[in-house]
This record gives structure tokens, sequence and C-alpha cells, in this order.
């Protein structure tokens, strides 16, 4: 069958971006391009983009009182158990300071390390897949799936997947897949969307869980209460039949040893082990970048990834499988390398090191902005200020443009990442971009643009900015006491009308201090 | 099969010529400096302690005792659990048994056994290879006397043995003693969920009863 | 006077054109610890507010402008931690970004030379105790950039705990983001007064007659909050309080 050839044509990705000329034509192996590659992952598959703009998104949660106590109260809790955890570690920063360092190594030798991965998967029994984009993983695993005559499968809770719609993509082939991770399940069974990486029910509290286990849950006990372990001792029952007879389990990862070929899952119920342990098939999607180059690396972020995600000295579970273990386990394993927008995170040296996040979520869990607006007015399976960054680069910033701005740059989140992600540099390197690409495509510049061009011209020079000051005071002296605009400055440049417009600013002094100063001190130095 | 191959190398040699192309011809490779900590500062006995303590905190119940009185604390401790049938991995040392109750039944792990069969197991009782005290850990490596992961995760309550040698104090101590070809599962406490307002919920989809016995001589 | 330490205030835009006391208390303040205070006049503003929206290419002369007016001097003082953090974390990433090393290179030179002024006073003064009077209650909003960005640490409280007569009371989740971020304001105010109301809560519940903070345009967004729910709680700047005197009293208007 010659598939292959129609896969390049029509199967694969529409790609946008530039393209390199052996990206249409013949790959050549070794090559390198004179122009940089940036394939974007692609619109129309995934759950990378929203329908709405940040602020749009935002405003429905934040009249929802529900949701923003319950968010207020599950962060609240999350915050306090990380920070008693990270307070215990005494070489907390050298430890972060290596996670940083190791991902920085490990981006830097990307090629060689993946193919290292993938020689010691192979070698250990495993297959290894290479997926440009989020259609073509979801065919491989389409297919891998269809190739056991399997209608279902059991999932571990992963972002990759997603990220690329998978179940949505095996729905499609009539393949039903079960997510198993309590948080996931109860997305799932109430048609929902994840709203946080690590707790994608965060949005929803014991009493609405309850109801939604009373409503969907066949056979459930009508007695069932809203006590937490009651309602995880029904997703047991729920699952467990399920767990037992599954032939294939679907995967993410947290971490891949190159030197060894090792994957590793790292959670707390023991769906995780049901799924890597039980069925005879397990396919598991990582990104590129989930690489770590030793064994040895896996003894810092085995002590930073719990610490900082549920708050905990060690997560209850955490597999670790090297390709087939004979007489244990799947004795058919299939890993899927994706990239889907990873390498063109990449390629940008000023916002690279975004791909060495760890998905922790502490930085969700301290934001300001997250706890109020919640996940899903980010749009993206990636909320908070982890996806302020990562959603835009992996699509292209035009859509997610309201994303970098989504912040006030305060740096709760920098503070507590435990690989230093300079999230508040990345966001403003975001907004350079976007501005920037808006000058190059756009024919008329925006409002915004003309301001701030006017400002800076306005700001260059002292005389200027000093005559701008004094058109603002005779705003003031003819503003009429009861006009709510009386006290508006709308004569400043750019920034400081915007600043002072959004806000009851108070009104312009008699003096500005330069007057006073010349007035004063006498002559200006 | 065949026709996948040229598609996996086209996206295989893609993504790798993305990526060479992102970095640029002399990408700067960083050194990684370990200034954490590696070792420990600890005597055993109170690496031991620790371990207790932290395995404690997790909500697994630990226990202490001599190896010659391992096997009276063990059959205490699974008559007390009231479980009737009693998985163990082939390799278990079977002195540990002795003092089990007649009316017990003691089933050896087989790899004919599926998955149903493994469900009829009430309890399960293995070795261990590390226990790591720092966060509360214990590993198992799929060894004849801990077995295949299946059956230390379908059994509702495990009990794990694990002797004062094995104890490390901290993670990175523990990395260096475990065989990356081998299956490992680390176990800090009993399954957990927070997925419900944060809150910690022992008791999920693995087993919901975790004893660890410390052989102390 | 030999060895009196010259320094060169940098008032910022935003307390020039609307705030003018925090200029002269931060030069109150200076002169009354013995420094020479000399006001570049042909500084304008540091850029932030450009770099921070994503207008780089528009800040780039207002940054080249900061450094050709200050770089002359020994000690720059700034009663602004986010202008500071600009200055340090964000001048020569843009004179990089269009390609201008030299300029990266004396951004940085001059950023090294750069304080906020809790920082100018505590780090290179050495005094906590500067002699003012402020017999009212107080809380301290830290705010982020300070915090953060500078990391003054708990500098501007121990120069507070100096004050005679101010009783200092802690702010509920004091370093939780007021909710300005300047763009952040415009861009997305429903969730910034969101975050403005809880900050408001959080310093009624203190009690105090006083809210004060290191950056005015925190203090505005606060303040402009306080104002329109009528609390009475006032917000005043640090530099303000640290200039009071029994002899100067700080306005309490
Ligand atoms: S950016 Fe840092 S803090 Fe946020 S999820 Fe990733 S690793 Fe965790």
């Amino acid at each position: 069958m010659s598939v292959a050839p129609q896969e390049r044509g029509k199967g694969a990705p529409q790609e946008r971006g530039k393209r390199a000329p052996q990206e249409r034509g013949k790959v050549v192996p070794q090559g390198r391009t004179l122009l940089p590659v940036v394939v974007h992952a692609p619109r129309g598959v995934g759950h990378l983009r929203g329908d709405e703009s940040f602020p749009d998104a935002a405003r429905g949660a934040l009249a929802d009182t529900q949701l923003r106590r319950n968010l207020g109260h599950a962060t609240a809790t999350i915050r306090d158990k990380r920070a008693k955890v990270v307070g215990e570690v005494d070489d907390w920063e050298a430890l972060r300071t290596a996670g940083k360092a190791i991902k920085d190594h490990t981006m830097a030798r990307l090629p060689e390390l993946l193919t290292q991965l993938e020689a010691n998967v192979t070698a250990a029994g495993g297959v290894v897949h290479w997926a440009r984009d989020a259609t073509e993983a979801n065919q491989i695993v389409t297919r891998l799936v269809a190739e056991t005559g399997s209608r279902e499968v059991v999932k571990v809770k992963s972002m990759a997947t997603q990220e690329i719609a998978l179940n949505e993509a095996l729905a499609d082939a009539g393949i039903e897949a079960f997510e198993t991770d309590l948080a996931e399940l109860i997305v799932q069974l109430g048609d929902d969307k994840p709203s946080h990486i690590l707790v994608p029910a965060i949005h929803k509290n014991r009493a609405e869980i309850r109801e939604l286990f009373a409503r969907t849950l066949p056979g459930v006990d009508p007695e069932l209460t809203d006590d937490p372990a009651a309602l995880a001792g029904a997703a047991r029952q729920h699952l467990r039949e399920r767990f037992l007879t599954a032939k294939v389990g679907i995967s993410g990862a947290n971490f891949a040893v190159a030197d060894t070929g090792t994957l590793s899952v790292v959670e707390s119920e023991g769906n995780g082990r049901m799924c890597l342990t039980l069925p005879e098939t397990l396919i598991t999607v990582m990104g590129i970048e989930k690489l770590v180059p030793t064994w040895q690396d896996l003894e810092v972020f085995l002590q930073l990834l719990p610490r900082s995600s549920t708050g905990e000295r060690m997560n209850p579970y955490t597999s670790l499988w090297t390709g087939v273990h004979e007489g244990d386990g799947p004795q058919s394993f299939h890993l899927v390398l994706l990239d889907n927008g990873r390498t063109a995170v990449l390629a940008d040296e000023a916002g690279r090191e975004t791909l060495n996040c760890i998905r922790c979520s502490a930085c969700l869990n301290v934001c300001p902005v997250y706890e109020r607006a919640g996940g899903h007015a980010y749009g993206s399976v990636y909320p908070g200020p982890i996806g302020a960054i990562l959603s835009p680069q992996l699509t292209g910033i035009e859509d997610n443009a309201s994303l970098p701005y989504a912040s006030t740059l305060c740096g709760a989140c920098y503070e507590v990442c435990p690989v230093k992600i300079d999230i508040p540099s990345i966001l403003v390197h975001l907004r350079a971009e976007h501005v920037e690409a808006q000058r190059e495509t756009r024919r008329v510049p925006t409002a915004e643009a003309i301001s701030m061009a006017a400002a800076s011209w306005t700001m260059a020079d002292a005389s200027r900015w000093e005559k701008a000051q004094t058109a603002s005071r005779a705003g003031r002296l003819l503003g009429r006491r009861r006009d709510k605009d009386a006290g508006r400055i709308r004569s400043l440049p750019g920034p400081l009308a915007a600043w002072t417009a959004a806000r009851d600013a108070p009104r312009p002094p008699a003096e500005t201090f330069r007057q006073w100063w010349a007035r004063d001190r006498g002559a200006d130095t | 099969m065949t026709a996948a191959v040229p598609g996996r190398d086209i996206a295989r040699e893609t993504v790798l010529t993305r990526i060479r192309d992102a970095l640029g011809p002399d990408p700067v490779v960083p050194e990684v400096s370990r200034d954490y900590v590696t070792g420990s500062d600890l005597e055993p006995d109170a690496v031991v302690e620790r371990f207790a303590e932290r395995v404690d905190d997790y909500r697994a119940t630990v226990h202490r005792t001599g190896h010659a009185e391992l096997p009276a604390t063990l059959a205490a401790l699974i008559t007390a659990s009231g479980a009737g049938r009693v998985g163990v991995p082939v390799g278990l040392d079977y002195a540990w048994l002795t003092e089990l109750p007649d009316d017990l039944e003691v089933v050896r792990d087989q790899p004919t056994y599926d998955t149903a069969a493994l469900d009829t197991l009430e309890l399960v009782v293995t070795a261990s290879t590390v226990g790591i005290a720092e966060t509360g850990t214990i590993v198992l490596d799929a060894s004849p006397d801990q077995g295949r992961r299946a059956l230390t995760l379908v059994p509702d309550h495990h009990i794990c043995i694990i002797t004062t040698d094995q104890i490390v104090h901290t993670v990175p101590e523990a990395l260096p003693r475990l065989d990356p070809t081998r299956p490992l599962t680390m176990i800090s406490g009993p399954s957990a969920t927070s997925d419900i307002e944060l809150d910690r919920v022992e008791g999920v989809h693995g087993p919901r009863t975790l004893h660890v016995i410390i052989v102390t001589d | 006077m030999a060895g009196r330490p010259r320094v060169a205030l940098l008032v910022t835009c935003l307390a020039d054109t609307l705030f003018p006391d925090v200029g002269k208390a931060s030069v109150a303040v200076l002169e009354r610890l013995g420094c020479e205070v000399v006001f570049p006049a042909a500084q304008t503003c540091c850029g932030q507010a450009h770099i921070n929206t994503g207008y780089q290419r528009d800040a780039l002369p207002l940054v080249r402008g900061f450094v050709e007016t200050f770089e002359g001097f020994d000690a720059v003082v700034a009663p602004s931690g986010s202008c500071v953090g600009s200055v340090r974390h964000q001048h020569a990433i843009v004179a990089r970004r269009f390609g201008d090393e030299a300029l990266a290179q004396r951004a940085e030179g001059l950023a090294a030379r750069t304080y906020e002024l809790s920082e100018y006073l505590v780090d290179v003064l050495g005094v906590t105790d500067v002699g003012a009077s402020y017999p009212h209650t107080v809380t301290y909003h830290p705010t982020c950039h300070s915090l953060r960005m500078l990391g003054v640490g708990d500098k501007p409280l121990a120069l507070l705990r100096a004050v005679h007569g101010l009783q200092l009371v802690e702010l509920p989740a004091a370093e939780e983001c007021c909710g300005f971020g300047g763009t952040f304001a415009v861009k997305n105010a429903d969730t910034s007064t969101a975050m403005l109301a809880d900050k408001m809560s959080a310093v009624l519940t203190t009690g105090a007659e006083v809210c004060a903070a290191s950056d005015s345009s925190c203090l505005m967004h606060i303040g402009g909050g306080l104002s329109r729910l009528k609390t009475g709680v006032r917000t005043v700047h640090l530099a303000e309080i640290l200039a009071s005197t029994d002899d100067v009293p700080a306005g309490v208007a």
C-alpha cells in the first residue's frame, strides 16, 4: 500500500510559517537549511486555541462567585502545602539551578539525545514513532489502537494527548477513551474542559462533583455523600472493571531518560500504574522536550516535581519502565515523539526556556490572575502563566495574541518555578514579538501603536515632554469639577493617559516636580 | 506495517532537521553544576528513624521488628487484616511465612495468573529494593522477592518488608542503587488523590492500605 | 564637601507629572542624610510602560536617553521599584533586540549603579533610622517589582519601623499583586479590578489610616479604589513618610 506519499500531501498537516525548500521536496537527512524552519502547531486540530480573547473569556469567570471561591480555596490550599515542603529542603535553590541547567543542556543537545533515546527504547523492545504535529500523532495512535483490535483504551492524564485532542480523534475512529485520573474523569463525565494542569477539575467543588457523579455514574449509590473519600471510592468502583479488562493503555510521560531509554510517569492515585501495567499494549505520547540526558538527572527532578506540584515530599507512585519487560506489564510498547510547534519554540532563543517546563503547575497556583480568571479563560489546555507563554509560542503569536498580556508581570510564577523559567521576561518578549509582527503585517497601525510612537517621540526629548505636561495641566484648569473626566489627563503621552484613564486618577497637581525644582533650586542641572 | 515506515522516516528526519535548524550551527551546551546535596549528614540510625517518621507521615503504617520476630509480626498483621487469601511473589523468603495461620490461603504468583486471578487476592506481601528516608519512599524493582508490578497493584492491601541496609537518606543516594533495565515502582504511602478541592484523600486505585515492616537487625 | 555622596534623582515620569510630592520627599530624605541631590532635567521616562506593552522599538530612544542623561553619575536613585526594575533588567535587552550592543553594555553599567530609594538608604548609606516622624497607623504593600524583580526584601519595613511615632500593622497577603500591571489594568480591566478589590479588603482589615508603598503607580491604583469607596484610608509613598518630621510633617490631606 502506498500510503506514505499521500500522507505527505494530504493527511500531513497544513503547515504554516516559513517553509524551507526541503520541506516541500525530498528530505535531506543531515541537511541544514539557510532559513530556519518555523512550523507552528497547525490550526483546526487540538486544544491550543480558545474561541475568545483572554479578557472576554475571563469576564464570565470573574462574575461566577462560586467558581471564584472554589479556585481561591483550592489554590490557597496547594500554595501553603508547597511552601511547607519546599521550606524544609535546604538545597532547594541548588536543585532549581541544576534543574534549569539540565534542561538547558538537554535542549542544546536535543537531536543527539532524542536519537539516543530512540535507540535505547528500540533496543529494549519498544517501537518509536515521530509525529510532526497533532494530526500525525493522532493518526499514529489511532492506527496502533486499531491494530490491536480493541475499541477502547484506558488513559492516564497527559497534557500532550489533551493538547492534540487525541480522545476526539479516537472517537472519530470509533474508539472510546476512558480517562482514569479522578479529575480527568470529572471533566470527561461533565463534558467539561480541564482548567488546571495538575487538577483539571479544580474549578469544581465537592458538592458539584457529587451531583455530577450521582447523575452520570451508572449504578452509583444514591446515598453518595460529598465527602472526598466517598467520591474517590465511587470513582474506584466505576473504573475498576475497566482497568482489569483493558487491552490498551495510553499515557504521557513526565520524563524520558536518554541514556537508558527509561520512561516515567509520576502520579498519585494508582490509575497510572493500572494503565501502565495491566494492558497488553501501552502507547506513550511525549513532547520531544520531556527528555533528560542521564539516569542521574532524575535525582534532581524527582525532588523538584512532587514538592512543586502536589506539595508532597514524594507523590504516592512513580513508575519507571524501559521498553518491554518480559513477563511484567505490556508486551507491546510504543513511544510517540511529538513536535507540534515545539521546534518553533526552540527556534526563538529568548523564549526557548519555555520548553524546560516540567508541568508542575506551581506557577498557576501562585498566579493572582489565574486565581481569579480561572483556567478556561486561557483557551488552551495550558492555562496560567506557563500557558500564557507556551500556547502563543506553539501556535504562533497571532493565534493567542491576548495571552502574553494576561499578566501583571508580578513575578510570583518565576519565584516558584522549579526550573527557573523567567516567565515575566518571556511575556514581555512575546508582547514585543506581537507588536513587531503587527508592525510588519498591518497596513494601518493600531491606535495603540500610534499613541505609543507619539509618546516615544514626546518623551525622547525633555522640552517636548515638558510641553505635554503643561498641556495636561491646562486640562485640569478647564475641566469642570463635576465632569468625571475633569481629572483625567488625556493629553498625557500614551501609556500615562491609558493608565490614568483606567483608574480614578488624581487631578494633576498645580506644579510638576521639574517646575518645582527649577523654581526652588534655580537653574536646571 | 511496511507502508508506515517511509512516513515514519520522513517525520523523523523532518523533526530532527527542524530541531537542528532551530538550534543553529553551534548551540551553547551549558555545564550542569550539581551543588545540591547528594549524600547524607545523618547517622544510620537516624536515617531509619527518619524513614519511619516519613512513611508514617503519608499514612502508611510502620512496624519494626527483628529478623527472628518477623514471621510472628507478619502473621499478626495478616490475621488482624482479616484477609483470607494472600499473594506472595515466587522468590519471597519462605522462612518469613512459617508462622502464618493454617487456614490462610497463601498463593505464590505465577505468570499464568491473569488480572482477574490477581483480583481475588486480598493482600500481598513482598520484599523491597530501596527505601528513601527523606521522602518516605519504598522502591520495588520486580525482583523475584517483589514480584511483577501487577502483583503489588491489584490487591487492596500491601505489606512490604524492608531491611535497614536498604534504607538511604536522600533521593540522590537511591538512584545509583536502582537498575534502570528493571521495571521500577516508587511508592510513597497508599494510593491518594488531591483532586477534590486539593484535599488529600487516601485510597483510590492502588492498594488502599500499606504496611511497612522495617527489619531492624 | 568632599566625600559627600552625589545622587542623581530619577524622579520617574509619573511622579514628575502627577505626584511631585514624592519627588520632593525623596530629595528631602536624601539631603537630610547628607547627599547632594542632582536632578538632571534632560530626563523623561525610563521606557518601562513602552517595554511592558510590547513597544520595545519605541522604548529604544528612551533607553538611550536614560543612559545619556544619567551615565555621568555614580548613583542614580528612583522612588520606584518598577522603574529601577526596568533599568536593571530590561534596558540592555531592548538595546540588544535592536542590535545596539554598545548601548546594551552602557545600560548594564548604569543599571548596576541605579537604586530604588530604600535600597540606596539601607544598602549604600547604611541607614535605617532616617530621623523621620509620622504619628500614624501604617500598613505596607510591598510592590511586586520591588519585592521580586529587585529583591528589596524587608528594607522598606526596616525603614518604617524606625520612624518615630509610626505604628506598623501587617498587611494580610501582602505579597500578592494589587492588580495594576500598567497595560494590564487597561487590557484586562475586569481581572485587574477583581485583584484590586481583594487588595483593598486586605488593607481595610488592618484598620490602618495609611497604606504605603514604594511605587506611585501601584499607589495610584490602590488609592483610586480606596477613594472611590470613600474608605478614608489614604495612600502615601514611602518617601513621603520618610521625609516627614515633627517640624515638617507630611501632608495629611
Ligand atoms: S513553568 Fe515552571 S512552575 Fe509553571 S508548570 Fe512549568 S515548571 Fe511548573
